[in-house]
C-alpha cells in the first residue's frame, strides 16, 4: 500500500476499529448463544439421567440453532476476513456488487443499533473497477453513517449503482431528512479526503433524497491523468 | 421462585436462556424491546432484570437510566459483550447491582439473580417497617 499521511491513516484506523469492533461484539453474541445452547444440552442429559425422558424435537431445535449460529459467524467471519485483506493492495480489481455487498455486511449490525435496515438493489450484470478497496470501503461506511442519521422515519437506505463509459455511480438513497440538513454538512474535510484518494466525487440530491457516488472505472487511469 | 425479566435482541439468545432459568425455577419472562421491558416494569414486579448492553431502540445504560427512575430499588443486572472497566463503573453509577461479559456461566448469573432477589426482599421489608412505623406515628398509637 502506498504510504499515507498520518491523518489519512487516523481515518482509515478509527473505521477499522469501528468494524472489529462491531465483528468481535457479534461474535461474542454468537459465542453466548452456542454456550447457552450447549448449557441446555447438558440440562436435557442431567434431566434424562434423572429419568425424564428427552424430547427429539427439543435436541432438534438446539441442533439447528447452533447451525444457524455457525452460519452467522461463517458469514462475519468472511467479512472480517476480506475487510483484513482490503489493504493488500492499493489499486485492486474489484467487483462492485461484492463491494456493495462487504460494505453492508459489516455495517448491518451498526444499522440494526439504530434500527435502520440497509437494502441492496443491485443489477445483475456484474462490473469491475479497479480501485483502492479499503479507501472505497471507509468511503462507504462514512456514507452510511451519515445516511443513518438523515433516513427519518423510513428508516430503509437503499443501494444501487449504474455504470458510465468511465465511472460508475453509487446511488444511496432514502435519506429522507436530506432536505432539512444543510449544504455543507455532507462531504466532511473526512470525505473529501478519501475522495481525493479514490479520484471520486459525491453529489447529495435533496430532491431525490439520494446521495451519489461517481467513481472512476480504472483509479489508475484517473492518477495518470491528474 | 425468582421472578426474572429478560431483556436481549438476540431472540435465540433469549430463548435458550429463559428455557435454562425456567429448568431452575425461575419464573422467566423475555422481551427483545427496550421499550416494552420499561413498560413491563410498571405492570409487574421483578426480582431482578437481566439487560443486555447494545441494544437498538435504546442502549442498555439507558435502558438502565429509565428503569431506576421508574423504580430506583429495581435490581439490574447487565451483560455485555465486552465488560469493559469504564462500562463497569457507569452501570454501577447508574445502579445496576452487577455487570456480567456473554457468553455467561449460568451457574454465576443464577447466583447473581438469587442475591439480587434477596437485596430487593430486604428493601421490600425495610420499606414495610418505614410505612408501619409512619403510621405509628402518625395515628399516635
Amino acid at each position: 500500500m502506498n504510504h499515507r499521511s498520518d491523518g489519512e491513516t487516523g481515518t482509515g484506523l478509527q473505521f477499522f476499529g469501528k468494524m472489529t469492533a462491531s465483528i468481535s461484539h457479534e461474535i461474542k453474541n454468537v459465542m453466548a448463544i452456542i454456550n447457552e445452547s450447549a448449557g441446555l444440552l447438558e440440562d436435557y442429559t442431567i434431566m434424562a439421567e434423572k429419568g425424564v425422558p428427552i424430547d427429539p424435537e427439543k435436541l432438534k431445535a438446539v441442533s439447528q440453532r447452533v447451525s444457524k449460529q455457525i452460519r452467522r459467524a461463517d458469514g462475519i467471519t468472511r467479512n472480517m476476513n476480506s475487510l483484513a485483506h482490503s489493504v493488500d493492495d492499493f489499486h485492486k480489481s474489484v467487483g462492485l456488487r461484492e463491494t456493495l455487498e462487504l460494505s453492508v455486511g459489516l455495517s448491518l449490525r451498526l444499522a440494526d443499533m439504530k434500527s435502520v435496515k440497509l437494502d441492496l438493489q443491485l443489477p445483475q450484470d456484474p462490473v469491475t473497477i479497479i480501485t483502492s478497496p479499503f479507501h472505497l470501503l471507509n468511503l462507504l461506511w462514512q456514507v452510511v453513517d451519515f445516511a443513518m442519521g438523515a433516513s427519518g422515519g423510513g428508516k430503509t437506505l437503499r443501494f444501487t449503482y449504474e455504470t458510465g463509459p468511465d465511472s460508475v455511480k453509487i446511488r444511496v438513497t432514502g435519506l429522507e431528512t436530506l432536505s432539512n440538513l444543510s449544504e455543507d454538512a455532507f462531504p466532511t474535510e473526512k470525505e473529501k479526503a478519501l475522495l481525493q484518494t479514490l479520484g471520486g466525487a459525491i453529489f447529495l440530491d435533496a430532491k431525490a433524497r439520494e446521495i451519489q457516488i461517481v467513481l472512476p472505472k480504472d483509479l489508475r487511469q484517473k492518477s495518470t491523468d491528474n | 421462585m425468582e421472578k426474572v425479566l429478560l431483556v436481549d435482541d438476540e431472540i435465540d439468545f433469549l430463548e435458550t436462556m429463559s428455557e435454562r432459568m425456567q429448568a431452575r425455577d425461575m419464573n422467566v419472562t423475555t422481551t427483545t424491546s427496550p421499550k416494552e421491558a420499561l413498560k413491563k416494569v410498571q405492570e409487574e414486579s421483578y426480582d431482578a432484570i437481566i439487560l443486555d448492553l447494545m441494544m437498538p431502540e435504546m442502549d442498555g445504560l439507558e435502558t438502565l437510566k429509565e428503569l431506576k427512575k421508574k423504580n430506583p430499588d429495581i435490581q439490574v443486572i447487565l451483560l455485555t459483550g465486552h465488560a469493559t472497566v469504564q462500562k463497569g463503573v457507569e452501570a454501577m453509577k447508574l445502579g445496576a447491582v452487577d455487570l456480567l461479559e456473554k457468553p455467561a456461566d449460568i451457574k454465576v448469573l443464577t447466583e447473581k439473580i438469587k442475591k439480587a432477589h434477596a437485596r430487593k426482599m430486604i428493601l421490600v421489608e425495610k420499606k414495610a417497617e418505614e410505612k408501619i412505623r409512619h403510621i405509628l406515628a402518625e395515628k399516635g398509637w
